[in-house]
């Protein structure tokens, strides 16, 4: 066992635990603001609000509307990271729940049954991981890889290997249905992650979880079943890409094993990333992985917008990550604070 | 202790010959040498990823970079030589230069910044792939000469078989990594700073240095993994082999290295990929199953070799507590 590196680092202020402090939530907010700018720069209709046949319409509204499934991710694996893990299977099982839904509702289950099953088979996944990290003590990237590379396959054999299409009117509606002007999946998606960080940051669990993250052994003598809290932040992983892949499933009306939920968990890492959380565990910001998601989707949508095409996406994503890695990382805050208080004395002397 | 780390890879030798045993049972033509011509020659671009791979995980990092580095490296050789003429070999030579130096500057990175190798390699693999998009949308041909005659080159085998070039390069690149690993400083020092990276720079290892030569090396090795898959295609396509890191970590893990770091042979990453490669011949062969039978049979063979190690190191604590 290596050392948790958030021992070997300096200790950091921090004030209370659910947002973090000032500091952190600048560099997200100056990101989000500057893609906005770019983008009033460059075509104004980008924040005009229409109402189009009784529903909000505009390129805000397509943000929070294609950025619900990555929400979600990205909650979810905040949660693991915050235990000092990673979940890399959560776009095999977007792909294995979108697949098993489409083939339920083909067979004509009931929607109640389709989703207690779709999203029992999200728990399941992440029981598997849980376990195999909790249990088994296998490196989180080894251990979600398992089932990153196995998934796919799990979720063509449920397909047989085709892309599966099907017509619902409930599901409909979770995918392109409308409440009160807004998205139905922008508002189921808003009340799961409502409910979930009332979960964490309400009660002492998150407290927990950062304990774990910090040190697992420690916080086992210090009393906290550190077993039961990986297995728990793997589980809310699980559904939360459960409920993501239901989503992204029923806004295409199909499931495609090969495709649904391709590299999403690298941009779910990326939001946690922006939202200043340590990959090496022990702390984690929800609200600010939230912004993070925003930066990233309101980034894809900009470059959709621009006209720019859709692949050069990645090559923007990766010039953000390397940017916010340099910025966050150990050497240059240090440099940078103490460049801070060689300023700061002076005007007082 | 020493008889112990060989574990691993005699386990893995076991299953491959089982595999194979099992294949030449059940079809008759599978004993053949054009099967196993045909093993090494498909496997190839996998394998030489893997040496680098090895000693990259080795050093205790990952690089999730190598599949975008293939279709980056692909699609920079077919624009260099359809469309701004250049020679297939000095195209081939910039692209390796080029995978190098990229290689080396994520080490940097790596050890200077304090980042985790595999966020900063899936950084790396976003920027790759993102560039080959830049280059070009399109898959890209390349027919020079110099493609025909790579491609054509072959030693035969008795039997019907033949051992192409691309099998060759593999077998060349395999030879240099174990002399690197096994008989150099540097890499006694990889093993070193796998081990454990403190104690390693107490001893007066240059982490940074190693760290630097090892994703170096990476970045070489999957240039040239690049280099091969597009000889063998004879285009150059920016959506090539997406995922391919996950089958070259596959084979580095079946070979018996422990991701942890530290521990493992370069010889294993052969076997891992030839066992990844009899599965596919097997399904193949069979024509009843269905190709994503190799994922989940992959994925099966990676938990039981990931469990066996973890099995293993367990007992080497246990070892080093009661010494």
């Amino acid at each position: 066992m290596t050392l948790p590196l958030s021992l070997s680092q300096a200790p950091q202020r921090r004030r209370g635990t659910g947002g973090g402090t000032h500091q952190q939530w600048l560099l997200p907010v100056t990101a989000l603001a500057l893609i906005f700018l770019v983008n009033a720069l460059l075509s104004p209709s980008f924040f005009s609000l229409g109402v189009v046949e009784g529903h909000l319409y505009g390129s805000l509204v397509d943000i929070l509307h294609r950025g619900a499934p990555l929400a979600l991710l990205a909650i979810g694996m905040s949660i693991v990271i915050g235990t000092g893990g990673i979940d890399l299977s959560v776009g095999a099982i977007i792909a294995i729940c979108g697949s098993l839904m489409a083939v339920l509702i083909q067979q004509d289950v009931s929607p109640l049954l389709t989703t207690l099953l779709t999203l029992g088979a999200g728990l399941l996944c992440g029981l598997w991981n849980g376990l195999l990290v909790a249990v088994l003590r296998i490196q989180p990237i080894v251990a979600t890889l398992i089932l990153m590379v196995a998934g796919r396959g799990i979720a063509q054999m449920i397909t047989g290997g085709q892309i599966v299409t099907f017509h619902s009117e409930v599901f409909g509606q979770l995918g392109s249905g409308y409440l009160v002007m807004l998205p139905m999946r922008v508002i189921l998606t808003a009340l799961v992650l409502g409910l979930l960080i009332a979960l964490v940051r309400r009660s002492a669990l998150g407290l927990f979880i950062e304990a774990v993250g910090g040190n697992a052994e420690a916080s086992r003598l210090a009393g906290i079943d550190s077993r039961g809290i990986l297995i728990g932040a793997y589980l809310i992983s699980g559904l939360c890409a459960a409920f993501a892949g239901m989503i992204i499933a029923a806004d295409i009306s199909g499931a495609d094993a090969n495709n649904a939920g391709l590299w999403m968990e690298m941009d779910a890492i990326l939001a946690v990333v922006i939202g200043g959380a340590s990959l090496a565990g022990g702390r984690f910001y929800l609200g600010l992985t939230l912004l993070g998601t925003l930066v990233i989707q309101s980034l894809t949508t900009s470059i959709l917008v621009s006209g720019l095409p859709a692949q050069y996406n990645l090559l923007v994503k990766a010039l953000v990550i390397l940017v916010f890695l340099l910025i966050q990382s150990r050497p240059v805050k240090q440099r940078l604070l103490g460049w801070l208080q060689r300023r700061r004395p002076s005007p007082k002397s | 202790m020493k008889n112990e780390r060989w574990i691993p890879v005699l386990a893995t030798l076991l299953v491959l010959l089982l595999l194979y045993a099992f294949g030449v049972s059940q079809y008759r033509n599978f004993a053949s040498t054009l099967v196993l011509g045909n093993l090494l020659t498909d496997n190839a671009f996998v394998i030489i990823a893997g040496v680098g791979m090895t000693l990259v995980i080795l050093s205790g990092g990952i690089d999730l970079s190598v599949g975008s580095m293939i279709a980056f490296t692909g699609v920079l050789i077919a624009l260099l030589v359809g469309q701004a003429g250049w020679h297939p070999l000095a195209a081939i030579g910039f692209a390796l230069l080029l995978g190098t130096c990229i290689g080396a500057i994520m080490g940097y990175l790596i050890d200077a910044f304090e980042l985790q190798p595999f966020i900063v390699t899936l950084a790396l693999m976003f920027l790759l792939r993102g560039l080959a998009f830049l280059l070009s949308l399109e898959s890209v041909p390349i027919d020079p000469p110099f493609v025909e005659q790579f491609a054509n080159f072959r030693i035969p085998l008795p039997g019907r078989g033949w051992l192409t070039a691309s099998a060759l390069v593999m077998l060349v690149v395999l030879l240099a990594g174990m002399v690197l690993a096994h008989y150099t400083r540097f890499g006694t020092n990889v093993y070193a700073v796998g081990g454990d990276k403190s104690s390693a720079a107490l001893l007066g290892v240059s982490v940074r240095g190693t760290l630097v030569g090892v994703y170096a090396c990476s970045g070489f090795t999957s240039a040239l993994a690049g280099v091969i898959y597009t000889l063998y295609t004879a285009s150059g396509y920016p959506l090539a082999t997406v995922g391919v890191e996950l089958d070259v970590i596959a084979a580095v893990v079946i070979g018996g290295t422990l991701l942890t770091g530290g521990v493992g042979f370069i010889f294993g990453t052969l076997l891992g990929g030839l066992i990844q490669g009899v599965i596919q011949t097997l399904i193949a062969f069979d024509g009843s199953l269905n190709s994503w039978w190799t994922k989940i049979v992959i994925g099966l063979l990676l938990f039981i070799f990931i469990v066996l190690q973890r099995l293993l190191s367990r007992s080497f604590g246990s070892m080093l507590k009661a010494a």
